[in-house]
């Protein structure tokens, strides 16, 4: 039914797929497995035209097809679901399904009949019974989800890929799902499924493909595997990245950070954890699992139901991520370019940020001279590479950004710093200065909270590492039980599987 | 810190490097001070006596109330805001302060105070609604802009407020050596707004509010508070065109000031901020407000229609954006 061969993509110079091939047949639930970044959704953008593959053939249905653009995969018959859905949600369920290609009457006007009637005859198809004319958003997550199903099968999808479908679904919504993808597979639609969650593989999917780093890995019968051979194709082998020395910490490490009880909100679980002075502590976990969320909401940039915890022994309470600051904690956002730096401005704007305090002059008013020479020190310190402290951040590369972010915090003597994602989208020489950076921080004394979904990474740095699933933490591991495969398992099952 | 001085002398030989064309071109300044001049050498065609003293000086009389909004104006637009109350604060500002004078018989000293005071509460208002409130600049700068305009005229039955002591027009008439009181105030509060731009962490907030309201928050910008004040200067350079528009017109005029934001947010992406905020100078809305008031007095001197000018300043406002929003990618 659908055939892909030797895709590749490239964004820019970096290659992120590899040669992928994928191939699906008729009535089939087929799994995409991976890891964040393996490049699943790079895969599935391939196929849908929303990107455009730099080399690579698709064939469907035998014919070897090419789409400029996402209404051209359609018309070929493939339909997608994504993550986040985009439904309309004030407009019902029937209006969401004929957007912009309403059916009219001979006057011109909308035939709401007709179209009731179509999208009523397909969620009877797919045994769904859900109010057509509420607005969507009033329906469950689940329900919407059907409604963009049912979106896609109203076009003649016989490709039908859904990307992540049960990530926000509570069990009896998943299990209603699995029942309409059963029927879809009936009825011969070729179903590509993206999920994280192994056990609903095994439920579900009829075989697997693996990607990992962007390369096509295996595909196999799902009766052929199990959980550990699954995880350790996804994890695989990999060249390693060259870390700096993890130096042992002493047993008694002051606390430089205590959580008590974080919860996000009320539906989640309550995380606990600490962090010790010159500590390493990784968050791991899949995208989605809360870690972000949850070092956000400690700097009060994020909502939660329950807080408490202590900073250095002395209960705090932030409100916003400026009361964070005043205490010494710092934060280095995931989003670079969206949340961490002002790209238009230049790396002294960006460095001098959040440091006036430093180079006051009269109380009120900024000493040029002093902020100047901060910031060239501050760049020196990290190695900036830049033609002076004017130049604009968008003529930076990503590495170089990123040390101006660590540059700004650097500035301000900070206790503990959050990484969030620290090398995403940089390249593997300037990874290997982050991380010698991050451990030249723990020696002066600062602690650290890496955030990050590169497992080697969060293997080669983290003194300990809590595993998120499903928005808090579930498991914390420390020394040498510090691998891949229990983390993988951790984050994808919440529980190690032959656990004492 | 080894590479330090290595750095440093770096740094230093490319500033010198750093002043060459190219780096002069991408001021925001430029593009405006080449409209000033365009503008004022057709006017001298125009004029024999437009680059005399006393014409320069009367058309900086002419462009201070604008002028004055214009400052509030650009502390708003920078941190990517908009505040269409001025016209009406200002309004209402003047009418409360003549009617503490006139209609209450408080000293004049009061009545000022009170006209002020009128200014800053409206602009807290603004900004808390707007900061705390998590409302759209402007819906909440419109709805003010009703709020403060009907006050004035509940307040006032509609008409104008005379019978003020005399030296109250000194604000907006009287002299220092031959140089008008309204440009030497102008001048005074483009002086303060650039110290505060340039010279104060504050200043450097506002900008980066504007370049990037996320970051700046993350990285422990208090930026709730900071717009709460940007709505207050604006409140407060209201009030303060207020004081001399109620010199100049000896009277509170509740129906003034109609369109004044129009004037005000032209004069400000004339002078080259970028409506998206983040970026701009205070003195590149002082070039603007001028160059605006020489566009005025120039219309009127050819002799154009005066609804037309509207119309002309309209399209201008749109062509300064257009022009400014290939500056940003």
């Amino acid at each position: 039914m659908l055939e892909m061969n030797g895709i590749r993509k490239s964004f820019g110079k970096v290659e992120v797929l590899h040669g992928v091939d994928l191939e699906v047949r008729s009535g089939e639930v087929h799994a995409l497995l991976g890891e964040n970044g393996a490049g699943k959704s790079t895969l599935m953008k391939v196929l849908c035209g929303i990107i455009g593959a730099s080399d690579g053939t698709i064939y469907i249905n035998g014919k070897e097809r090419s789409f400029a653009n996402y209404d051209e995969a359609i018309a070929a018959g493939v339909g997608i679901v994504f993550q986040e859905f985009s439904l309309i949600p004030y407009l019902s369920a029937v209006e969401n399904m004929f957007l912009a290609r309403e059916l009219t009457n001979r006057l011109g006007l909308l035939d709401r009949k007709a179209m009731r009637k179509r999208a009523h005859e397909i969620l009877q198809q797919l045994d769904v019974d859900l109010p057509l004319n509420a607005p969507v958003s009033s329906l469950s997550i689940a329900e919407q989800q059907f409604v963009e199903i049912a979106k896609a099968l109203s076009l003649d999808a016989r490709i039908l890929v859904l990307d992540e479908p049960t990530a926000t679904l509570t069990p009896t919504e998943v299990e209603q799902l699995f029942k309409v993808i059963r029927e879809l597979r009936r009825k011969g639609v070729a179903i590509v499924f993206i999920s994280h969650h192994l056990e609903e593989i095994f439920q579900i999917c009829d075989r697997i493909t693996i990607l990992r780093d962007g390369e096509y890995i295996n595909t196999c019968d799902t009766a052929d595997v199990d959980n550990d051979r699954l995880v350790e194709m996804m994890v695989g082998r990999r060249i390693e990245q060259s870390f700096p020395d993890k130096p042992t910490l002493p047993e008694d490490a002051e606390l430089a950070l205590e959580v008590d009880e974080l919860q996000l909100s009320r539906a989640d679980p309550v995380s606990s954890f600490h962090l010790r002075k010159g500590e390493i502590l990784g968050f791991s976990g899949l995208v989605g699992s809360g870690r972000t969320e949850t070092a956000l909401a400690m700097l009060g940039a994020h909502s939660h139901a329950k807080r408490s915890m202590k900073h250095n022994g002395q209960e705090v309470n932030f409100a916003e991520p400026a009361d964070a600051l005043a205490a010494g904690i710092g934060l280095l956002p995931e989003d670079r370019k969206g949340q961490g730096l002002i790209t238009s401005f230049s790396i002294l704007r960006n460095i001098s940020i959040n440091n006036y305090g430093k180079y006051r002059k009269g109380r009120y008013f900024i000493d040029l001279t002093k902020e100047l020479t901060c910031t060239v020190d501050a760049m020196a310190q990290v190695s900036v590479k830049a033609n002076g402290p004017n130049d604009r951040l968008d003529t930076l590369s990503g590495g170089n950004q990123q040390k101006v972010v660590v540059a700004r915090w650097l500035n301000h003597d900070m206790d503990i710093l959050i990484f969030d994602e620290p090398t995403r989208g940089i390249d593997v020489g300037a990874k290997a200065e982050i991380y010698l950076l991050m451990r030249k921080l723990t020696e002066l004394g600062c602690s650290i909270i890496m955030i990050s979904s590169e497992l080697p990474e969060i293997i080669g740095m983290s003194d300990r590492v809590c595993v998120f699933r499903g928005g808090g933490i579930v498991a914390t591991v420390e020394g040498d039980d510090i691998t891949s495969e229990k983390i993988m398992t951790y984050s994808t099952t919440g529980k190690l599987e032959n656990a004492a | 810190m080894p590479h330090d001085t290595t750095l440093g002398t770096s740094v230093q030989g490319n500033k010198k490097m750093n002043i060459n064309l190219r780096q002069v071109m991408r001021s925001p300044l430029v593009l405006p001070l080449v409209g000033l001049i365009v503008v004022s050498v057709l006017m001298g065609f125009a004029s024999e006596n437009f680059f005399s003293v006393s014409n320069i000086l009367n058309v900086l009389r002419q462009v201070s109330i604008n002028g004055i909004l214009a400052v509030g104006m650009t502390f708003v637009i920078l941190t990517g805001g908009i505040d269409l109350s001025v016209g009406a604060v200002m309004a209402f500002s003047g009418t409360i302060c003549a009617g503490l004078i006139v209609n209450m018989g408080m000293p004049g000293a009061v009545g000022l105070a009170g006209g002020l005071l009128i200014g800053l509460g409206l602009g807290v208002f603004n900004g808390a609604l707007v900061a705390w409130g998590r409302m759209p600049a402007i819906i909440v700068t419109l709805a003010t802009m009703g709020i403060a305009r009907g006050l004035g005229l509940i307040y006032s039955g509609g008409y104008p407020i005379s019978g003020l002591p005399d030296w109250i027009s000194w604000f907006g008439i009287g002299r220092i050596g031959s140089i008008p009181v309204p440009v030497i105030i102008m001048f005074l509060i483009y002086g303060i707004a650039w110290v505060l731009l340039e010279r104060t962490a504050f200043g450097r907030h506002v900008y980066s509010i504007g370049g990037n309201e996320t970051a700046a928050r993350l990285s422990g910008v208090k930026t709730q508070r900071i717009k709460l004040a940007i709505y207050t200067i604006s409140g407060l350079t209201s009030a303060l065109a207020a004081v001399i528009l109620t010199g100049r017109l000896m009277s509170g005029q509740p129906n003034a000031g109609v369109g004044f934001e129009l004037d005000a947010i032209a004069a400000v992406v004339m002078g080259g901020t970028s409506i998206a905020g983040g970026r701009g100078l205070i003195f590149g809305t002082l070039i603007g407000a001028v160059l605006l008031g020489i566009l005025n007095n120039g219309l009127n001197l050819v002799g154009i229609n005066p609804y037309l000018q509207d119309v002309i300043k309209g399209f201008i406002i749109l062509l300064a954006i257009y022009i400014g929003r290939g500056e940003r990618r």
